[in-house]
């Protein structure tokens, strides 16, 4: 009798597990709580090459695969964890000069310091001199959108005189292009200069730049395009180029679609009162001049993205926030003030990328929603001002809506 | 940190020089036969099946483990999957009165992985002074020794032999190990000297400082990475009606520091410290076993933080006899319950640039059922309940996993 009990429970314990394996498995998170998802509706072959540029978004290099010497991370993903916001940890640093006469320092390893460096190898150090600021990495995702609004559109949305003197003068960040990245079709030039969308001072053109540039100067990684390590100029010796580049083009374009191919950041609780209510007030009290909800996206073979509406809360311009944010750093044609305006999506899941605490604004230095509004001096104080003017409430009701997106 | 693992360095090191001195002044060999059964986990290695044939001077032996896996989160591959974790083989001989030869040739995941762990040759000179030399076990822990996987009702190995020691961690030199026996209690210890890491331990593509990484150098079975041997010893001692408990330590420099006699780094240190018990009560009715270890890596200040200075492991494990009788026309089979708890920091610290704990943890709980038919084999089913911090201490990602699997001697 003993024996047929122990046999039946044996049976039933392995039938249990054959078909419960998936009750007694976690639940996958839902999409508006992650951001590393690829877009729905892409091809067989997209996500394929997403899936190549995901493992290669996660790779770590090493001294044999190409890091280094000096750096400052060892996998793209430790700056963009989640391709979520960064860490202070992997926050980068920029050193040049306070005027847009174009960085003086780049024979001595400008615009980007790398801090660490392989054991025997000596670090970079600031030259003397150099001005700089701390930049921590954006929000990954959701980028391949805002690589394909057109030219004319952030043209129409700039307001240099301040036309309608809401004391809101957006500018483009017109920046000369390396010989290796090639302006879109749609490219609006002026003086040979192109309108560059992405980084914190919007200096680069577009995710080809972005993505070759990351590999050289955040992780040592030579390429076809940048053949040469980062120089520095304690360590008396030129960068010498390597015989053959240490990450292959089709490298390089996996990682380029994988970043294109992201989801963005999917807004929750968009029918909660407050949240409503946050968003009617962000509206009105001005920061949707500078944050806007809705851009446009041009031509895309990515289906997904092809010519769609979406909602980053950015207009992509610079814009002067005053002496709070003066860095005395300009890059292209940014002022020591000026920054790109931050899409605000993916805001309230900041802190599951930063270690369950949050750093804002572009170095951190904002431990919270509320700090960071603070921090709007300039073309941001009018909108501040009535921030500070709103009750407990309404300033709740706004931070819920950040929250929410 | 420095100071004080230097001066534990020193102490364990004069300790485990001392150690056979002071026992070899103690022996009584005329209590070896009383208490020759008793064995301790260094023991691993002798304390296996082997088949022999008359007249045959080698005995062979092995055994395999397979399991089926069904797994979400972290780094489980997705749906139901069936993995041959290894399949060992032993080979020994008593070449001479008291000289033997050991060894362990291993294939893991196929043939994917083939590895001599284990190749010595021992030459008794007494109980107490035994020289072995050749592909050596490292003696850290218990589990590097005493990891075969029928002994374990466990289908995962623990995380601090994995993660934290590098089972099987194995590596050519040579040494001197020994045993002291006194009615119910035995004393052991081991000492070696042989080559070691490599500096993989902070280069490498698994993000983390890893000791695991830093043992590949395939042309370690030939020369030493840098020049500078490995030192790794273990006491260890037995109460037959309590349990056993060891210590070891294994620590030397694992960078390559000088490049054709021209220095080009200092010398980082690595150590190692571990504490391993076992228990066994009520009847051997309830067995209690666990380990923990330790990590110092000297990691340059300008490398990245993401390479912890500092890691921990620990793992206990409880497992409960719920019947031994003959079932299902077995003789003595045993049906066992167990849970294992364990955790592993990889990296111990807190981030310089805004001074919040570095996260890269793991915490698991694994209930088991396991069935014995006899004594060299086991059929188990594991539920495995996991929580990972990454790296910047994000909430953690929970991950599952079942498996079923068997293991045995043959």
């Amino acid at each position: 009798m003993k024996h047929k009990i122990l046999f039946v429970l044996a049976l039933s314990v392995l039938v249990s597990y054959f078909i419960a394996c998936e009750k007694l498995m976690p639940k996958n998170p839902a999409a508006d709580q992650v951001m590393d998802i690829p877009l729905n509706g892409l091809t067989p072959a997209q996500y394929q090459l997403f899936i190549e540029g995901d493992h290669e978004f996660e790779q770590t290099y090493t001294s044999e695969t190409g890091l280094g010497p000096i750096f400052v991370s060892t996998s793209c993903i430790s700056c963009h964890s989640g391709d979520n916001k960064g860490h202070p940890f992997s926050a980068l640093t920029r050193f040049g000069q306070a005027d847009t006469n174009g960085n003086q320092f780049l024979d001595m390893g400008a615009p980007q310091l790398q801090n660490r460096a392989l054991p025997g190898y000596t670090p970079e150090l600031i030259p003397n001199g150099a001005t700089f600021s701390k930049f921590i990495a954006p929000i990954t995702a959701g980028v391949g959108f805002l690589e394909l609004v057109s030219d004319a559109d952030i043209l129409a949305l700039a307001d240099p005189n301040d036309a309608n003197s809401d004391g809101i003068s957006g500018v483009p960040n017109w920046n000369t292009l390396p010989n290796w990245v090639k302006p879109a079709s749609h490219a609006i030039s002026k003086n040979g200069k192109y309108i560059c969308r992405f980084g914190r001072k919007a200096s680069t053109y577009n995710l080809h730049q972005q993505t070759v540039s990351a590999f050289n100067n955040d992780m040592g990684v030579t390429s076809f395009f940048l053949p040469n390590n980062p120089t520095n100029h304690l360590a008396g010796t030129n960068p010498i180029p390597d015989g053959d580049p240490e990450v292959d083009n089709k490298t390089i374009n996996a990682t380029i679609i994988y970043l294109q191919a992201l989801q963005a950041p999917i807004q929750r609780n968009q029918q909660d009162e407050q949240v409503k209510k946050g968003k009617d007030l962000f509206v009105s009290i001005g920061c949707e001049s500078c944050h806007k909800q809705t851009l446009k996206t041009g031509p895309s073979a990515i289906a997904p993205l092809n010519q769609v509406e979406f909602h980053p809360y950015t207009d992509l311009l610079l814009h002067d926030m005053g002496p709070e944010l003066n860095d005395n750093y300009t890059e292209g044609s940014a002022l020591v003030s000026e920054w790109r305006t931050t899409p605000l999506w993916g805001l309230g899941l900041a802190a599951n990328a930063q270690g369950q605490k949050v750093y804002l604004l572009h170095d951190g230095r904002a431990r919270s929603i509320e700090e960071a509004i603070e921090y709007h001096g300039g073309e941001g104080s009018n909108s501040r001002s009535k921030f500070q003017q709103l009750s407990q409430l309404e300033k709740l009701a706004i931070i819920q809506f950040l929250n929410s997106l | 940190m420095r100071t004080s693992t230097f001066i534990l360095h020193k102490s364990l090191y004069i300790f485990v020089l001392l150690f056979p001195c002071w026992v070899y002044a103690q022996a009584n060999t005329t209590l070896l036969n009383d208490t020759a059964k008793m064995k301790l986990n260094m023991d691993a290695v002798y304390n296996r099946p082997f088949l022999t044939a008359s007249k045959l001077p080698v005995a062979i032996g092995g055994y395999l483990e397979a399991n089926s896996q069904y797994g979400l989160g972290n780094n489980y591959l997705e749906g139901l999957h069936f993995q041959m974790r290894r399949m060992t083989i032993f080979l020994s001989s008593s070449v001479a009165k008291k000289i033997k030869f050991f060894s362990e040739l291993e294939f893991e995941e196929g043939t994917r992985k083939i590895n001599l762990e284990f190749c010595a040759l021992d030459f008794e000179m007494h109980p107490l002074l035994n020289l072995r030399g050749g592909i050596l076990l490292n003696p850290i822990g218990a589990f590097n020794q005493n990891h075969d996987g029928p002994r374990w009702d466990f289908i995962d190995r623990p995380l601090v032999a994995t993660g934290i020691i590098p089972t099987t961690l194995s590596n050519v030199g040579m040494g001197f190990n020994g045993k002291y026996f006194s009615r119910n209690w035995i004393l052991g210890y081991e000492m070696y000297l042989t080559n070691g890491f490599d500096h993989k331990i902070i280069d490498n593509e698994e993000g983390r400082t890893s000791l695991n990484a830093g043992k590949q150098d395939l042309n370690k079975f030939t020369r030493s990475s840098n020049g500078m041997p490995l030192f790794s010893g273990k006491i260890a001692i037995r109460n037959r009606n309590i349990g056993e408990l060891g210590i070891s330590y294994m620590g030397g420099v694992y960078n390559n520091w000088r490049n054709n006699r021209i220095v080009i780094d200092k010398q980082r240190q690595l150590h190692v410290f571990a504490i391993d018990f076992a228990s066994s009560l009520f009847k051997n009715k309830l067995n209690i076993q666990g380990e923990m270890a330790q990590i110092w890596v000297d990691v340059p200040d300008n490398f990245s933080e993401q390479y912890g200075n500092k890691q921990m492991g620990v793992y206990m494990d409880v497992i409960y006899t719920l019947l031994q009788q003959q079932i299902l026309g077995w003789d003595k089979a045993k049906l066992n319950l167990g849970l294992r708890a364990e955790y592993i920091d990889y990296n111990i610290g807190k981030f310089k640039e805004n001074n919040t704990k570095i996260g890269d943890d793991l915490l698991a709980f694994v209930p088991c059922i396991a069935f014995r038919p006899n004594g060299t084999s086991v059929v188990r089913l594991n539920y495995r309940i996991e929580q990972a911090h990454d790296l910047l201490n994000n909430p953690p990602t929970p991950a599952r996993s079942i498996q079923f699997g068997f293991s045995s001697y043959f």
